[in-house]
Formats: structure tokens, C-alpha cells, sequence
């Protein structure tokens, strides 16, 4: 090789060396091995610099989003105390009506009993202003706490309702009072209010579990992720319904009974290419073919489950033939031998002996298609929908792309609850990689 | 009645139906070895599964088929009968009205009006009577299925070849569909694409320097001088899309060639076994973390830091600029690039090293002499793998590059991509065949062109690797 003299004569460097006396060869090289020895550290400390940059990025990128989403696993409260006129929602008997109720003015109320603690308060515009330190859906709030309870207490109670998002975002610290009022989403006034309740220490932050128990809402504070947490797994059992067994098929066709020949190529040719085919495109897909062409619902699991399953396919299949293959010969020659067929030496022999492999590909196939935006965006499913699916056809979001909804709003206070989204997606991811990691652990054999 | 037609109720009593069509297999298989005094071709279970597959596959494939079928064709019917029933509604309205009639056939709004609610209602009943048909068809080809199985089955019937050859095709069947997925593809792309392509001319499309389909169209007023604005303005050309879509995946290039080609050398040949074990996990969390948190990272962490960062030395750097969602990019697709380098590394023969070594050349001599010069043509492969990526990368640049098409190359400044502007045209309520939606069908046939041909290139370089070195 051309390559070996080279290094030779360069590093030796000077031509017409060969016929020196050793003490001066020897002393040529002396001086030129210092230089290269240093190359070497030189190459050695690029690569565990360009690693540490990595796995900087890495760092970078956790600690933003843990920075900017741990504090949406608090919401802050303020107290406010009300005194529910009972005759307005109960019926005759006492109990709650539920008619009564729904149709009673709870928004009034509770704006009603929190301006009682600011007399100084008067104007019209300024108690609107006071009325917006509490959350919009305050009232609804106050109206589930009570039905829930099913009695309505006699006098005046104090109740913990949530604050708007900017109050919230104010109490933990992420707005700035200091830039111009004009710019401020909370204003002067508000902050006077904000201060003196805090200074009763009528506001508190509390457990957000709206965030886990309800869908998406306009108003940040009312937001959670139950709803595209719902929708996520209905599309990823549908995904694995179809991807798991479709391509533990083709893996098998194309293993053990496809003969050689330039459709089985051709197949080959597809199912590598496909597993590199941009993910937007399955989406475009999806949107002509299942929905333009076979007029299947918008929005749903179902759909998104389907498009999921054909971006996933290419990976299980691969997987699969890997695993299958790793299975020695010597058990298919064993089982033919004894008269099994060859269908029955597949099903019976090898592919439980290849089924911790194939389960592996599986889950992270599937892990991937968890964390898959864009189809699913192609196909609808990134409408804005308030509850959480029951059907796979119903109109439903998925956990990755909520996060994109969030991060692409305008409150600052959906932001961080895109980061604790982000969490909660990267919880799930890394638990179905480490069971993928553990399984392999488990039953791996080296024949 | 309801509950008898719903589809719980279909799969219970199919689940029942195979169940028993096996049963009555096996007892007759039995019965007739036993009266025979023969011994079965194959074993008595293959017979049940004979059965249990007539039973159930034919009547499976018609529900299908079904599914697909019947409502569409109700709901045509009743939008006919609608058409009647408003002579004078344009059929953007009577599409509206039918999807409000499948509402209140399903009970979910009232009818507005009388005329509505009985055709409502004659839709419900025809729904309902369709669902019966549907559960009693399905039935009888059931029954069908089973009967003609039942009587084919004696001692001399091949039931495992039977349900061997069934396997066999159905395996094929499922082999078959990555060839299906890929003609689905290119078909539909293409389909929409050559509508769009009968309404702007190819070379506007491909050569135009002007990208804005939004103000290209006004739906509804579409007056002549609006079609002539739209056309001669040349508001479909890709070319800054393009380049905008060129320049992101080239910046993500430039983050994460050197960072991965660095790490893969020393992981490949200069770690400690222990450090690489270490290390690789690590860069495999950080490919295993979903686009949109890079987006999300991009757009609110990244890019403010780059127009701050900028602020600060006096330049104007837009708050979506290319650097942000590029460099950002590259993050995403370093591991990509270190562990496919790292394969294509540690995949040169020891024997070269040994050589190199023995001759008396250094750990990085040997390195950058021997070992990348050979795996060179991989290594190609590998950047052209990631460069695809690059391109094909959806939520990053949705977050966090630009929407306008600006024909420029300056990172500093906002540019779009290709998949930028096919979110855009696809989400919204638009109009599924403007021509608006159509072009984003134009710029899905290209992207899938390039990534195609990255792919083919890159398989095509690096596989000269493996014919050097076996």
C-alpha cells in the first residue's frame, strides 16, 4: 500500500537517510518522535473534546428543560372567601341541582367575593383588572369543588381557586418587574394587589394535578396532558396491532421462504429505503391516502396509529431478520430433520428463540413512533381538543405534538408546561428504552 | 337491536364462531380416523384451524371491505337527496349540510329545520338497516365459509398444507406492503403533484425565485386578475425554499460532522473499553430524544441566545435565523453521524492497524493516514445518510426557522424550508384540492426525490468499502 511508504518516508523525513550510520538515523528519529507523539495527544484530546461538546449539548439541553419546566408541578392558588348562597343551586330537598348549577353565575361569584377583600377597589375597569389576577375558569373550579362535595356549606368559607397564568407566572419568578408596563402583561395595579395578598399570604403554590388529570384549555392553568397521554397510546396500540405482527411476517417471508429473485430484491430495496424515507412524508401519505382517498376520520388514533405503523414497519422488519438470523442453523436443521416443516421449524423453533430480539426492535420502533411529530401534524391530530378521547376514532392529540401546540402559544405559561411535558415524553421514552435494554440483558444467548 | 349490530357484539360472535367451527372440525376429524381406521394427513389441529380459517377470513376480508364501503356510500346518497331537497345551496354548503346530518343521524346536535330532520332521520333508518344487513351477511358468509370446510374435511384432506400455503401467502401478503407503502407514496405525491403541475407550469415551479402561496390566493374571489396576479407574480417557485432548506441541513452539517467524525475516531479507536461504554449509551439518549424537544429547545432557548448573543457584538441577527434551527439540527444529528462513523471505522480491517503500528507509525498517524483513507467511501456514505436527515427534518425548523421564503444564504437571517412550508400549506382549514394544498404535495415529490437520491448515493459510495476490504 502507497500509504505505508509514505508515513515512512515522511516521517523519516529527509531523503538519503537510509545510507547514514544508525547513530544518526537514530537521532533523526529521536528528534522528529516529540512531534508526533504530540500529534497523537493532539488527536486524542479532539476526540474527548468533541465528545464532551456532546454530551455538553446533552447536559445543555436536560438541564433547560428540567430549569424551565419543574415549577408547572406547582400552580399558584390565592384564597378567596366565598359564601355560596345555597337557595341559588340547591333544589328542595337540599341536594345540588345540577341544572341549577350549571346555569348559576359562579364566575360573578368568586370575582364578587375576592373584590370584598379590596373595598378600596371601585372603578369599573380597575375591579376588571382586580378580576384577572384570578383564573378565567375560576368559577368552573369553584362549581366542580362544590358538586363534588354535594353539599354547599352555610356561611362564608375560604376556598383555594387557581390565578391566572401571569400571576402564576409572577409568583414563581419568571416575569420581570422591572421592564416597562406598557410591555408587562401584569400591570402596576395588579402587582399592588398581588403584593398586599401575598403579604396576607392568601396566595399559595400548590400540587398542579390539573396538569395530569385534564386536556388541553385556553387557559394555561386549566391545561394538562391526560388528554394527548390518551391519545399517544391509542395511536401506539394501533401501531403495534398492526407493525408487530406485519412485520414479523415480511421477516419471516423474507428469511426463510422468499426465493432469490429480482421481486424479492426489489422488496429488500423497499423496506431499507422506506426505514429512510423522511417522516413527513408517511404523513403526506396518510393525508392522501387514508384520509383523501379512504375519507377516514380526521384527528383520530386511528389514522395516526396507521401512519405510525407504516414509519415503524421498516425498523421492526430489520430488527426482526436481524434477531432471526442470530439464531443458530443448527436448531432449523435440527427441527427439518426431525420432519417438521418448514413453516413449522419457523413458527415453532425459531421464532420463539428469536422472540426477545424481535421485542427489543419492537420497542424501539415503537419508542420512536412516541416521540413522531410531523405525520401526525400532516393528518389532523394537531387540532386543539378539551377532552380526553374515549374512542379511536375520536377527534384526539398525541403527547409530542401538545408540546408543540404549547411551545408554539403565546403565554408564557404554557412554555413551561411544554417543558414538563417534555419530561413526562422523555420519562416514557427512556423506561420503554431501558425495558428494551434490560430484555435484551435477559435473554440474550450467545450460541 | 342496536347492541346486536354493534361492532363488540360482531367480534364477540366471531371470536364464538371460530371457536366453534374449530371444535366441530376437530370432533369430525376424530370421528372419521376413528370410524376409518385411517390415520389423518396431518395432525387433528391443523383440521380446526382449516375450519376456523374458512370461517373466519373470508367474512373478515368483506368487513373490511365493508367498512370502507357502505358510509360513504349512504352518506352520498343522502347528500343526492339533500341536493334535492336545496336546490339553490352551492356544494360547498351541501357538503357542509351532509356532515351536519351525520350529526344528527348520530344524535350529537338537533335539526335545525324539519327538511333536516327527517332526512336525519331516513338516514339513521337506512344506517340502522345497513348495519343489520351488515351483521346478517357477514353471517352467512360465516356460515358459508364453515360449511364448505366442514364438508371438505376426511382423513386424505392436506389441512396443514392447506394452512401452511394460506401462511405462506399471507406472509408474502405482508412482505409485499413495503413495496405497496412505497408505490403509495410516490402515487399519491404524484397524483397531487400532477394536478398542481396542470395549474403552474414545472419550470415556474422548480426555477421560480418567488415563494408565497398564501397571498397567491384569495378563496372565492378568484377573478380573473387574481388568477393573472397569482401566475405572473411566479408565487410557486421553490428556488429560495430550496436553498433555505440547502442552508439549514448545510449548517447542521457543519456542527455535526466535525463533532461526530471526532468522537467516532476516538471512541473507535482510542477510548478505554470502559469509557466506551460510558460514551455510547450517552450519544444513544441523545439520538433517542424526539425533534420536537430539539424544536422546542431551538425555538426558546437557542435562537433567543443567538439574536442576544448578536445584539451584544452589533449584529441584526433575526430571532428565527438559520443558525439557530441549523445549529441545533446538528445537535440532533451528531450521534447519527458518530455512531454510523464509528461502524465504518471500527469495519477496516485490523490487519491495516497492525501493519501501520508495526511499521512504526503513531496511534494517530495510523489514524489518519491508514484507517480514514480506507474507510473514506463509508464515511461519505454516512454524511450523505445524515445530510438526507438533515433535509427530511420536520419539527425543528417548524419551531424554530422562518415562514417567509427569503432568497438569501446569510445564516444571521430567517429562511424557510421545504418541510416548513409543507406544515403550513397542510394544517388550517384549507380547501383539501387548492391549489394552495396542492403545492405542497409538489414540494413533498421533490423532498422524497432528494432524499431518495442522498439515500441511493450514500448506499452506492459505501458500499465500495465492503468490496475493497472482502
Amino acid at each position: 500500500m502507497n500509504d505505508h511508504h509514505e508515513i515512512v518516508s515522511s516521517s523519516a523525513g529527509v531523503a538519503g537517510l537510509y545510507n547514514a550510520p544508525t547513530s544518526v538515523r537514530m537521532a533523526h528519529i529521536a528528534a522528529g518522535l516529540k512531534k508526533r507523539r504530540a500529534a497523537s495527544k493532539r488527536l486524542r484530546i479532539y476526540g474527548i473534546a468533541a465528545i464532551c461538546t456532546a454530551i455538553g449539548f446533552l447536559c445543555i439541553l436536560l438541564t433547560t428543560i428540567i430549569s424551565n419546566g419543574y415549577t408547572a408541578l406547582q400552580q399558584t392558588e390565592i384564597a378567596v372567601t366565598i359564601d355560596v348562597p345555597a337557595d341559588e343551586i340547591v333544589d328542595a330537598n337540599g341536594v345540588i341541582d345540577v341544572d341549577k348549577s350549571r346555569n348559576y353565575n359562579w364566575d360573578g361569584l368568586v370575582k364578587r367575593s375576592f373584590r370584598k377583600a379590596f373595598p378600596e377597589v371601585t372603578g369599573m375597569l380597575e375591579q376588571r383588572s382586580l378580576g384577572e389576577l384570578l383564573s378565567a375558569n375560576a368559577g368552573y373550579d369553584l362549581r366542580l369543588q362544590i358538586e363534588a362535595a354535594g353539599t354547599v356549606p352555610t356561611g362564608a368559607v375560604t376556598y383555594w381557586v387557581k390565578s391566572s397564568d401571569d400571576v402564576d407566572m409572577l409568583m414563581k419568578g419568571r416575569m420581570d418587574r422591572s421592564i416597562d408596563e406598557k410591555k408587562r402583561r401584569i400591570k402596576d395595579n395588579q402587582l399592588v394587589w398581588f403584593d398586599k395578598i401575598v403579604a396576607e399570604g392568601s396566595v399559595r403554590l400548590a400540587f398542579n394535578s390539573t396538569f395530569f388529570t385534564a386536556a388541553d384549555s385556553r387557559e394555561p392553568e386549566s391545561a394538562g396532558v391526560l388528554g394527548a397521554i390518551v391519545g399517544s397510546a391509542m395511536a401506539l396500540v394501533i401501531t403495534v396491532m398492526l407493525a408487530l405482527p406485519l412485520a414479523v411476517m415480511a421477516a419471516v417471508y423474507l428469511e426463510y421462504f422468499a426465493p432469490p429473485g429480482r421481486l424479492t430484491d426489489f422488496i429488500e430495496v423497499n423496506v431499507n429505503n422506506l426505514a429512510a424515507v423522511p417522516s413527513i412524508v408517511f404523513g403526506l401519505l396518510g393525508l392522501a391516502v387514508f384520509l383523501g382517498f379512504f375519507g377516514m376520520p380526521r384527528s383520530a388514533p386511528l389514522v395516526g396509529g396507521m401512519v405510525l405503523a407504516l414509519m415503524t414497519l421498516p425498523t421492526i422488519i430489520i430488527a426482526t431478520r436481524a434477531s432471526i438470523r442470530a439464531v443458530p442453523t443448527s436448531i432449523r436443521d435440527a427441527a427439518l430433520g426431525l420432519g417438521a416443516s418448514p413453516m413449522q421449524t419457523a413458527l415453532d423453533h425459531v421464532l420463539p428463540l428469536a422472540a426477545p430480539g424481535i421485542l427489543t426492535g419492537t420497542i424501539i420502533g415503537i419508542a420512536q413512533a412516541l416521540g413522531e411529530t410531523a405525520p401526525l401534524i400532516m393528518i389532523g391530530m394537531v387540532a386543539f381538543i378539551v377532552d380526553v378521547p374515549t374512542s379511536f376514532t375520536d377527534p384526539a392529540t398525541a403527547l409530542p405534538v401538545q408540546i408543540f401546540i404549547w411551545s408554539d402559544s403565546a403565554e408564557r405559561a404554557f412554555y413551561e408546561r411544554a417543558s414538563l411535558a417534555i419530561m413526562a415524553l422523555l420519562l416514557f421514552l427512556i423506561s420503554m428504552n431501558m425495558t428494551a435494554v434490560l430484555l435484551r440483558r435477559k435473554f440474550e444467548k450467545k450460541w | 337491536m342496536t347492541f346486536l349490530t354493534s361492532n363488540v357484539a360482531l367480534l364477540i360472535l366471531t371470536i364464538i364462531f371460530g371457536f366453534v367451527a374449530y371444535t366441530l372440525a376437530h370432533q369430525r376429524i376424530r370421528s372419521h380416523v376413528a370410524r376409518d381406521g385411517v390415520k389423518a394427513h396431518s395432525l387433528v389441529k391443523y383440521y380446526g384451524v382449516y375450519a376456523a380459517l374458512w370461517t373466519l377470513v373470508p367474512a373478515s376480508v368483506l368487513a373490511l371491505v365493508w367498512a370502507f364501503a357502505a358510509d360513504p356510500l349512504l352518506i352520498n346518497a343522502a347528500e343526492a337527496r339533500l341536493r334535492l331537497a336545496y336546490p339553490s345551496l352551492p356544494p360547498s354548503f351541501l357538503e357542509l349540510k351532509a356532515a351536519q346530518l351525520q350529526n344528527i343521524a348520530a344524535g350529537f346536535i338537533d335539526a335545525p329545520d324539519e327538511i333536516m330532520a327527517a332526512e336525519a332521520a331516513a338516514l339513521k333508518e337506512s344506517m340502522n338497516r345497513v348495519d343489520l344487513a351488515r351483521v346478517l351477511t357477514l353471517l352467512t358468509v360465516m356460515m358459508i365459509g364453515f360449511l364448505f370446510a366442514f364438508l371438505r374435511i376426511t382423513p386424505q384432506l392436506k389441512a396443514r398444507v392447506a394452512f401452511e400455503g394460506f401462511l405462506r401467502r399471507s406472509f408474502f401478503a405482508a412482505a409485499v406492503l413495503a413495496i405497496l407503502t412505497t408505490i403509495g407514496i410516490i402515487s399519491s405525491l404524484l397524483f397531487e403533484a400532477y394536478r398542481f403541475f396542470s395549474e403552474i407550469s414545472m419550470i415556474d415551479f422548480f426555477f421560480g425565485t418567488h415563494w408565497s402561496p398564501m397571498v397567491s390566493l384569495r378563496e372565492g374571489t378568484e377573478t380573473a386578475a387574481d388568477e393573472a396576479v397569482a401566475g405572473s407574480s411566479g408565487s410557486f417557485g421553490m428556488v429560495p425554499v430550496m436553498l433555505g432548506t440547502l442552508l439549514v441541513a448545510l449548517i447542521a452539517m457543519l456542527v455535526a460532522v466535525p463533532v461526530g467524525l471526532f468522537s467516532a475516531i476516538y471512541t473507535a479507536d482510542f477510548a478505554p473499553r470502559k469509557v466506551r461504554n460510558v460514551i455510547k449509551p450517552a450519544l444513544e439518549v441523545l439520538a433517542g430524544i424526539p425533534t420536537v424537544v430539539y424544536g422546542y429547545f431551538a425555538a426558546l432557548t437557542a435562537a433567543p441566545f443567538f439574536r442576544d448573543a448578536g445584539m451584544l457584538v452589533g449584529l441584526d441577527v433575526s430571532s428565527q435565523s438559520a443558525l439557530a434551527a441549523g445549529g441545533v439540527m446538528g445537535i440532533m444529528i451528531i450521534p447519527f453521524i458518530s455512531s454510523l462513523s464509528d461502524d465504518v471505522i471500527s469495519a477496516v480491517p485490523q490487519s491495516l492497524r497492525d501493519g501501520a503500528l508495526g511499521l512504526g507509525s503513531t496511534r494517530a498517524e495510523t489514524m489518519l493516514r491508514v484507517v480514514l483513507p480506507s474507510a473514506f467511501p463509508g464515511l461519505v456514505g454516512a454524511f450523505l445518510l445524515a445530510f438526507s436527515r438533515a433535509v427530511g427534518e420536520t419539527m425543528i425548523v417548524v419551531m424554530a426557522a422562518g415562514v417567509a421564503a427569503n432568497l438569501t444564504i446569510n445564516p444571521l437571517e430567517s429562511v424557510t424550508t421545504v418541510t416548513v412550508q409543507i406544515v403550513m400549506l397542510l394544517t388550517g382549514d384549507n380547501e383539501f384540492d387548492s391549489v394552495k394544498t396542492l403545492s405542497a404535495f409538489a414540494l413533498g415529490i421533490t423532498l422524497f426525490v432528494v432524499t431518495l437520491v442522498l439515500n441511493i448515493a450514500a448506499l452506492h459510495v459505501s458500499r465500495k468499502l465492503g468490496q475493497r476490504y472482502e
